[in-house]
């Protein structure tokens, strides 16, 4: 049988479906690069609050998407709209002062500064200006423990001392710190084991938890599964199907992920309906 | 509800709800880390009593984190060797003259932090130094007669921006900065013999400077054995205070902060240091006149010293140096000016090289265009990786510098106290640096195998 959890994040994925809700939207995003086409009229939601998978085999187009949500690379035809009204990103920094933070497995961290440190690069707090470490230490605690990241036993430890997992909970710390409203992690669970995968999934369900609009860039149906409220399936640079997590099993997933189409019907959505009537 | 429910059964059942997050703490791959975090924190941050700091303090250095411990143990070793090979090595005078000989090597190691904390190196200092030694001994003396603060503050300026100008062929044109500080080298040995050159008052290359100027006095007069103790005792008086007030304010704040046997005992091993510093400067060490007292080379070595330190731990500037040595990429994501952060580094760095200069005139009293600035640039490297400071980048400390550049003083004092030939004392500082290149390379791979 299903569990509360399912329900609860159907709810959420129902309620976030319409488009004047969609915290981001990209509306026929075409990208090309030469003669390749990396992107054909990609339209997809990501609604506040909930964690949005993107899934798609090697070549699918994933990478070209967060990268030009990320604002490295701009799109030649379409267009993003954050809260409903049309942005034009230019480069990273366009998207950051928005509130778009993209987490790249081992990217974001320095290994030779401790926690506090990492959180708080490139937005330092000052005191007398000089470094105000007392206070970075008070506002990253508290941000960790809001996020119940518990398995870290001190945060003036260097990040170099952390498992993969710890890392991951930092790197997300990171951008809760940042106030980022959309948190975009690149296969956050790649080179993570079985308990520390569950550890980050976790904490990516806490991160939509207080509202955060979180996308998830994954091969790993499991994890998908575990973590998503909503899916976005792309295949050779098309958007093949997006809806609400309930509305795809496993094999629905994986024939959209290889052949772009599904022999299957997606039977959820008129039970969806029937219940929000 | 039950609609829904349907579908829910469709997910196999491992992709259901995992286990809470309290029960994470557990975790069996989680259990062998809480040994790492032991050891690779700080001491202080970790300890709770005198005993946890020392427990911590021990296996950290079991885990290869051994900081600044390695050099201290082998300058004690050195110092005692050549104490027992040599009796006249402590002698007060031998005492504070290895401090002034070291001085320059200190300063050169204090320069070369700044390229090695990014992963890079400057290997102009050695001629930098000189042309920032030609150029304050020739804006002092006549013709131009500067005031000998002008002239310091025209030839470090001077050398400042020959850092600048080398940080910005390094970042603009994405030219490695081995080959351009190496391009640097040559160049301003070029400048520097021209320097001699186009003064007429450099007969035969030599440029000397008046024994009654400050600059001259820097290294060669002191200051009086009662002032000595006065600066003494308000140094560590600011020092106590600062290291109270702090361990105050995080336990004001809630943090951790390390427990007052600890500080206190930081500050007694602070205040020893420097009363034994002031005490042996402060013995006659005149032959024929008495002469005694700091020579003020030492407080201004610290003081250049101090302000480092404050500029890599406690501003974003130094922050962000030690994020781009480590991981340039991450530091860019953040939003740092990373080409910016890497010209200031090579600007300090051949600044710092120009406050050699200024040391090395001092000392000598001159400067020639036989400056083997070339051996000078390879002891500002030595003096750093002697000292703890990684090759390999995001890691080193001026106090680094300082340590390194006292074992490089102490060889060449001691070697030359026992009558070996420069060949000996060469190959003598060759070892010493390989076993701390060695001892680096083998913290890093413990710290990685951790």
């Amino acid at each position: 049988m299903s569990t509360g959890k399912s329900s609860l994040a159907d709810e959420r994925a129902d309620a976030g479906t319409s488009d004047g809700k969609a915290l981001l939207s990209l509306r026929g995003v075409t990208k090309r690069f030469g003669p390749v086409q990396a992107l054909t009229r990609v339209d997809f939601d990501i609604p506040p609050g909930q964690v949005t998978a993107l899934a798609g085999d090697n070549g699918a187009g994933k990478s070209v998407t967060i990268k030009t949500i990320a604002g490295l690379w701009e799109p030649d035809e379409g267009e993003l709209l954050w809260e409903g009204k049309p942005v034009h990103l230019h480069g990273p920094r366009d998207a950051e002062a928005l509130g778009i933070t993209t987490i790249y497995q081992d990217l974001s961290l320095c290994e030779n500064l401790d926690i506090v440190q990492n959180m708080f690069l490139g937005h330092e707090l000052l005191r007398h200006r000089l470094l105000d470490e007392g206070s970075m230490e008070l506002a990253a605690k508290k941000t960790l423990s809001e996020l119940s990241v518990t398995t870290i036993r001190s945060i003036r430890q260097p990040v170099a001392s952390l498992s993969g997992g710890q890392r991951q909970s930092v790197a997300v710390a990171k951008a809760v710190m940042s106030r980022a409203k959309l948190v975009i992690l690149d296969e956050p669970t790649a080179a993570l084991g079985v308990a520390q995968t569950r550890m980050v999934l976790s904490l990516i369900k806490r991160l939509a938890a207080q509202g955060v609009a979180v996308m998830v860039v994954s091969h790993n149906l499991n994890d998908v599964f575990e973590v998503a409220d909503r899916i976005v399936i792309l295949y050779l640079g098309r958007m093949v199907a997006q809806g609400p997590v309930s509305g795809f099993d496993a094999t629905m997933v994986v024939e959209n992920m290889t052949t772009g189409r599904s022999s299957r019907t997606a039977p959820a959505q008129p039970a969806e309906s029937g219940k929000e009537a | 509800m039950a609609d829904e429910g349907s579908f829910g059964t469709e997910v196999p059942s491992e992709l259901q709800e995992p286990p809470l997050s309290t029960e994470l703490a557990e975790d069996p791959t989680a259990a062998p880390e809480s040994d790492i975090d032991v050891t690779a924190a700080a001491p202080e941050v970790l300890a709770e009593s005198l005993g946890d700091y020392l427990k911590a303090w021990g296996r950290r250095i079991r885990a290869g984190e051994s900081g600044a411990l390695p050099i201290v143990a082998g300058l004690i070793v050195i110092i005692i060797f050549f104490q027992i090979e040599r009796s006249r090595f402590d002698s007060a005078i031998n005492l504070v003259n290895l401090l002034t000989q070291a001085a320059v090597y200190v300063l050169l190691g204090a320069a070369e932090i700044f390229a090695l904390i990014l992963s890079e190196i400057d290997l102009s200092v050695g001629w930098v130094l000189a042309v920032g030694g030609f150029a304050i001994a020739e804006l002092v003396a006549p013709p131009v007669n500067f005031p000998w603060w002008l002239a310091i503050l025209c030839g470090v300026g001077a050398t400042a921006a020959i850092g600048y100008l080398q940080g910005s062929l390094i970042t603009r044109l994405n030219v490695p900065s081995f080959v351009v500080t190496l391009a640097g080298l040559l160049a301003f040995e070029g400048v520097a013999i021209e320097l001699a050159t186009i003064d007429k008052s450099a007969v035969g290359g030599v440029m000397s400077v008046s024994t009654t100027s400050p600059i001259f006095k820097l290294v060669n007069s002191n200051i009086s054995p009662g002032l000595s103790w006065i600066i003494l005792v308000a140094v560590l008086a600011i020092f106590a205070a600062l290291t109270l007030s702090r361990a105050a304010r995080r336990r004001a704040q809630g943090l951790n902060a390390p427990p007052l046997s600890i500080t206190l005992a930081t500050i007694a091993v602070t205040a020893i240091g420097g009363i034994v510093l002031v005490y042996i400067c402060n013995l006659n060490r005149g032959l024929l006149t008495p002469l005694k007292g700091v020579p003020w080379v030492v407080p201004f070595v610290g003081l250049v010293l101090v302000a480092y330190s404050i500029l890599l731990g406690r501003t974003r500037v130094g922050r962000y140096l030690y994020a781009i040595g480590a991981n340039p990429e991450a530091a860019r994501r953040a939003g740092i000016n990373v080409q910016r952060i890497r010209r200031l580094a090579f600007t300090l760095s051949a600044m710092t090289a120009g406050i050699a200069g200024l040391v090395y005139i001092s000392f000598l009293g001159s400067i020639s265009t036989d400056v083997d600035g070339g051996t000078y640039t390879l002891y500002g490297v030595a003096a750093a990786v002697i000292g703890g400071a990684s090759l390999f980048g995001g890691r080193g400390k001026p106090i680094h510098a300082l340590l390194g550049g006292l074992v490089i003083g102490i060889v060449f004092n001691g070697l030359a106290l026992m009558g070996i030939s420069a060949a000996g004392q060469y190959m003598a500082t060759a070892i010493v640096l390989l076993v701390a290149a060695a001892v680096d390379a083998l913290v890093r791979r413990r710290g990685a195998a951790g």
